[in-house]
């Protein structure tokens, strides 16, 4: 935990550099179709109270039976981040009052997780990889909601998310920087979803994370943290970081103290303040649920459940790497979501596979990017995509029609083959052709000739007037070929 | 035919399977009883027009022959259970009007077996009780009349405050009362320290605790989850074995309700005994036992011995410590378990200035001061700072009770035989006024049942010098209640059938 | 151990029930009853007894993943003392 601090992560402060220290629970929506302990259903959104079962609203007698889905999902996800599997676990309830909290407890595991310690492998940047400790992953139920908003003096209560699963994924005090939170709660989201058992969807709540933040002079022991709760963006996350890094640095230069506190980030106003509400000193008082037994399974279930696994980032990435020659900072943009995998797979295969990574990550991504687009609406197929590589390597386009050909496949659609061949964007690698732009070139400029003979280097300007005269067209290497016999360089 | 309501359950199955009688008939003289009866407080609500539209309906189910195992049988059940639209309030203010959407998964299986509903009764507080005085509905008169009374004062008393009456012990003080005043042919009750078997000992009738799993809990109001079972009373050990038969059964809404095949309970009934070793523990003859226990506890040895069981003693070393641990371990799953009386989503809300005061004035009027005591007491043993040194210790001493019993079944002994409570029963307001300890100290034979998660049963063998019923309890191996019955039913035939006061209110 | 009278005011808190200061010193007392009655339990050896978890060794059920249940949100809301388009009311809560 004391490693060295890392001097290109560090805050300058006013009276000298400070570190920062973040540790992060994320509580995932688990996918089921039925709540942890109920039959109700955990659609999002339906009407106020319509996704209730008498067990949610916690009538007199009513009792908790577990969804074995939910099980299977958190041993899937404790196997996606290389943990430790309890074969024994057991439920706790929490308890606290709260009005969408109606039995008067949670649900949790406090004492034995579900899942122990594992690891998750961040790339920061193209050449910058971290390695983040998982602490723990542990089932328990979500609450329902409150509005506050709807009326002067009433709260509303709407118990439809009430006893959905969650799991809560503890990590270690591992990382440094926004940076590198943002990249571990992206590629966190990119294994959950690969393993399918979270879909990762913030905007609807999915996906939230308590930020605990604390900032430290480097090579000293950990400062006092405070927890910023429900940050539900991934943007906010490092905006959270960053400000609380900088309130807790002003206080300490100043000479203060950081309170332990809990605290909210308000992303209109870019600033943390204080959850006064939850000042008061809490007694959870758990103790063992005594309507559960003891969760229990044996290494059969947990095998049968990797078998059954799809293939996860970290082994595609290295896959990629090894089968298709590609850097590992390229593989990783390729595998953080499954289908743009499938996708690059799919054009690689068969063809020039870094100039196809090229061409998924450089052309496709960036222009779906920029237009908002999905991979799943992307308007050129992967088999298009495919043959406009196949063009390339073929030497009929050169890179520059190449990128002129995926404009017109992507907002007018068609095979590219066809459309090379009734657009004339075909290469011209007839030499005939080209040695007679060349030698025209040659005669009516005797003055660049002979400086090109001086000086090799003034061959490009001969190439670029070889390239306009055959509209972009002429083989480039050909041009080359020919010019420098001609010119006898 | 005469008085029907002295009918024993099973007597009354036969008379009606027969057709020498109606459930009609039966159910309405029930009815009749009832409202003679509203003294006694047994029952906190009747629903005379449910139980004879039940009964109709199974006059119509035994003339096609579709009878159940139940049909036409009128009983009473205990506030705890959820009923379908009808008043289920645990006896407490703050379930104020509750009516729930659902039925409890053990009267529905009665109802499923052709049983009649005559109403919901009395009971101390979320069964938070061993005399019935904490009720919201006030207290409960046993039939039972103590020594010298006579009928007129008696009445007298059963309109005003009942002091001087004899409480029927708790807290399913409404369902013993009403089994012995003949209100109904059986009832079920809920047994979390003793709140079957004390009751039914101090009422003269039968009442098993069935081991920990055998019957659902789903739809019985929680007290402690890890202690709450289900259980009949009635007025003999036949009569409890078809009533349990009915209530007992899988339920896949309670993860802890085993999932075994139910025996046929009755067929116990008179099964030899022979070879069959029962324990005598020496713990449990306490410091200061009435001499007329220490007789019927002796007697009781004897009417097993002489239908040939051997008798041992053995020792159960950790018995003492049942009653206090037990006392931490009720009230913290009851803190817990009671949490959700908020004034939110159904019963009592008294309003506040903000919502921490609507919870806390809600759950200060709604909840009387015994519940009150135990969820201040769970909470407290739960805190930080306190949870190992309380509950955490108090579920070792758990441990520890259940292999001391776990030795003695290693050992062979098939069945324990102990008193089922210290004393016959006491006068109304008696007890527990200025050391609420006092009270609890009634449950020292039967807590440690619950706590090992055994089954338990209580059976009438005696009376008291003052003429009161005692009862004795045998303690079983876990799921092994078919002994539990044999064995009752041969102290039930040793001692005689136990005459239960006549109408006297 | 025995509780003073600020512990009772913190225990009644903690478990929302209101207490008025007249009633305090009479909890103390039935609590600390309550207390020294289960205090016994201090004397006994519990070195390396595992604490109960399940009264009856079973092993737990687990349900199928299928929606089975829904109350419907007339019925969630038909015992709540207030409640508004199936809402469940309560005095406003302040984060």
């Amino acid at each position: 935990m004391n490693a060295p601090a890392n001097p290109s992560k560090l805050i300058k402060g006013a009276t000298g550099d400070w570190e920062i220290v973040v540790g992060m629970e994320i509580h995932a929506q688990v996918s089921s179709h039925s709540k942890l302990f109920s039959g109700a259903s955990t659609d999002f959104g339906g009407d106020p109270n319509s996704h209730v079962s008498l067990v949610d609203a916690a009538m007199p007698g009513m009792l908790p039976v577990i969804n074995e889905e939910c099980v299977k999902q958190a041993v899937r996800t404790g196997i996606g981040l290389k943990a430790q599997i309890n074969h024994r676990s057991t439920f706790d309830r929490k308890n606290y009052f709260y009005p969408d909290l109606p039995q008067g407890y949670q649900i949790s595991q406090f004492k034995s997780p579900i899942v122990g310690e594992g690891v998750v492998i961040v790339d920061v940047t193209p050449t910058e990889q971290i390695t983040v400790g998982i602490e723990r992953l542990h089932l328990e139920q979500d609450a329902g909601k409150s509005l506050h908003d709807q009326s002067p003096t009433d709260s509303f209560v709407d118990l439809n998310r009430s006893g959905v699963a969650l799991m809560e994924i503890v990590s270690k005090p591992d990382i440094r920087s926004a940076e590198e939170a943002r990249a571990y709660v992206t590629k966190l989201r990119t294994i959950l979803r690969y393993l399918g058992t979270c879909d990762g969807n913030m905007e609807q709540g999915s996906l939230r994370a308590d930020v605990n933040v604390s900032v430290r002079r480097p090579g000293e022991g950990l400062g006092t943290r405070c927890e910023i709760k429900n940050v539900n963006s991934i943007r906010f996350i490092g905006q959270a970081v960053d400000v609380e890094a900088r309130r807790q640095i002003a206080i300490l230069e100043d000479g203060g103290s950081i309170d332990q506190e809990t605290r909210l980030f308000d992303p209109a106003r870019g600033e943390t303040r204080s959850m006064r509400s939850k000042e008061e000193a809490h007694d959870y008082r758990y103790f063992p649920d005594p309507d559960l037994l003891p969760l229990e399974f044996d290494e059969a279930f947990v095998e049968e459940l990797a078998r059954g696994l799809p293939e996860l980032p970290d082994e595609k990435k290295a896959r990629f790497m090894r089968d298709y020659g590609i850097a590992s900072y390229d593989a990783g943009v390729l595998v953080a979501e499954r289908a743009s995998a499938d996708f690059y797979e799919a054009v690689a295969t068969g063809r020039d596979a870094k100039m196809a990574a090229n061409w998924v990550i450089n052309e496709l991504f960036g222009r779906l990017n920029k237009e908002g687009f999905d991979i799943a609406a992307s308007p050129v197929s992967a088999a298009q995509l495919g043959a406009i590589v196949d063009l390339i390597s073929e030497g009929v386009i050169s890179g520059k029609i190449a990128k002129d050909l995926f404009e017109i496949v992507w907002t007018e659609g068609g095979d590219p083959r066809a459309l090379v061949e009734t657009r004339g964007m075909k290469q011209v690698t007839d030499t005939g052709a080209i040695e007679a732009a060349v030698d025209a070139i040659i005669a009516a400029n005797p003055d660049k000739v002979a400086q090109a003979q001086a000086k090799p280097t003034m061959l490009g300007w001969f190439v670029g007037q070889v390239m306009k005269q055959t509209g972009g067209k002429a083989n480039p290497q050909s041009v080359n070929d020919v010019l420098k016999s001609k010119l006898g360089i | 035919m005469t008085d029907v309501t002295r009918l024993t359950l099973a007597e009354a199955r036969d008379a009606l399977a027969a057709r020498k009688l109606s459930a009609v008939e039966l159910t309405q003289a029930h009815l009749d009883a009832m409202a003679k009866a509203r003294g006694l407080n047994a029952y906190v609500v009747e629903t005379p027009d449910q139980a004879l539209a039940m009964a109709a309906a199974s006059d119509a189910r035994i003339a096609s022959g579709a009878a159940g195992p139940l049909e036409g049988l009128p009983l009473g059940v205990k506030d705890l259970y959820a009923t379908k639209g009808v008043h289920t309030q645990a006896c407490s203010h703050i379930l104020d009007g509750f009516k729930p959407d659902y039925e409890s998964t053990v009267t529905s299986h009665l109802w499923r077996d052709g049983a009649v509903m005559l109403g919901k009764l009395n009971m101390d507080e979320f069964a938070m009780g061993s005399s019935n005085e904490t009720s919201y509905y006030g207290p409960v008169a046993s039939p039972w009349l103590p020594a010298g009374r006579d009928a007129a004062s008696a009445r007298e008393a059963l309109a005003g405050d009942k002091k001087g009456l004899l409480t029927p012990g708790g807290s399913s003080g409404g369902s013993a009362s009403a089994v012995a005043a003949h209100l109904c042919l059986g009832a079920t009750a809920s047994d979390t320290g003793g709140s079957i078997r004390q009751p039914a000992a101090f009422t003269g009738t039968v009442g098993i605790k069935p081991t920990y799993g055998r019957c659902s809990r789903w739809g019985m109001v929680a007290f402690a989850s890890s202690l709450d079972q289900a259980g009949p009373i009635a007025r003999t050990v036949r009569d409890c074995a078809i009533m349990l038969r009915s209530m007992a059964g899988h339920d896949a809404k309670d993860a802890t309700c085993i999932d075994a095949p139910v025996p046929d309970y009755e067929a116990s009934i008179g099964a030899s005994i022979k070879g069959k070793k029962i324990g005598v523990p020496r713990e449990y003859r306490i410091e200061g036992m009435p001499a007329e226990i220490e007789k019927l506890w002796a007697d009781g040895v004897a009417y097993l011995k002489a239908a040939g069981a051997e008798i041992v003693d053995i020792s159960l070393p950790h018995t003492r410590t049942a009653l206090p641990a037990y006392y931490i371990v009720a009230p913290a799953e009851a803190s817990s378990n009671l949490a959700r009386y908020d004034g939110v989503r159904y019963g009592l809300r008294v309003p506040g200035k903000d919502i921490s005061s609507m919870y806390e004035n809600t759950r200060r009027a709604g909840f009387g001061p015994e519940v009150r005591r135990r969820i201040m007491i769970g909470a407290y043993v739960l805190s930080a700072g306190y949870y190992d040194a309380y509950y955490v210790r108090a579920q070792k001493i758990r441990t520890l009770i259940r292999q001391d019993f776990e030795k003695v079944y290693a050992q062979g002994v098939d069945a324990i035989l102990t008193p089922a409570t210290p004393s016959a029963a006491f006068g109304i307001g008696e007890k527990g006024s200025a050391d609420p300890v006092e009270m609890y100290l009634n449950d020292v034979f039967t807590v440690t049942v619950n706590m090992a998660g055994l089954p338990g049963i209580a059976v009438p063998a005696g009376l008291s010098g003052d003429g009161l019923p005692l009862g004795l309890q045998l303690i079983g191996r876990p799921f092994d209640e078919e002994t539990l019955f044999s064995m009752a039913s041969v102290i039930e035939d040793s001692a005689g059938r136990m005459a239960l006061p006549q109408p006297w209110w | 151990m025995s509780v003073d009278q600020a512990t009772v005011r913190r225990i009644a808190h903690l478990a929302r029930i209101a207490v008025s200061p007249e009633e305090v010193p009479h909890l103390q007392q039935e609590l600390n009853a309550i207390l020294s009655f289960v205090e016994e339990l201090s004397a006994v050896d519990v070195e390396g007894v595992e604490p109960m978890t399940s009264v009856v060794p079973m092993k737990m059920v687990w349900r199928k993943d299928a929606v089975t249940d829904h109350a419907g949100a007339d019925v969630v809301v038909a015992n709540a003392p207030v409640s508004e388009d199936n809402f469940f009311v309560v005095p406003k809560v302040v984060e």
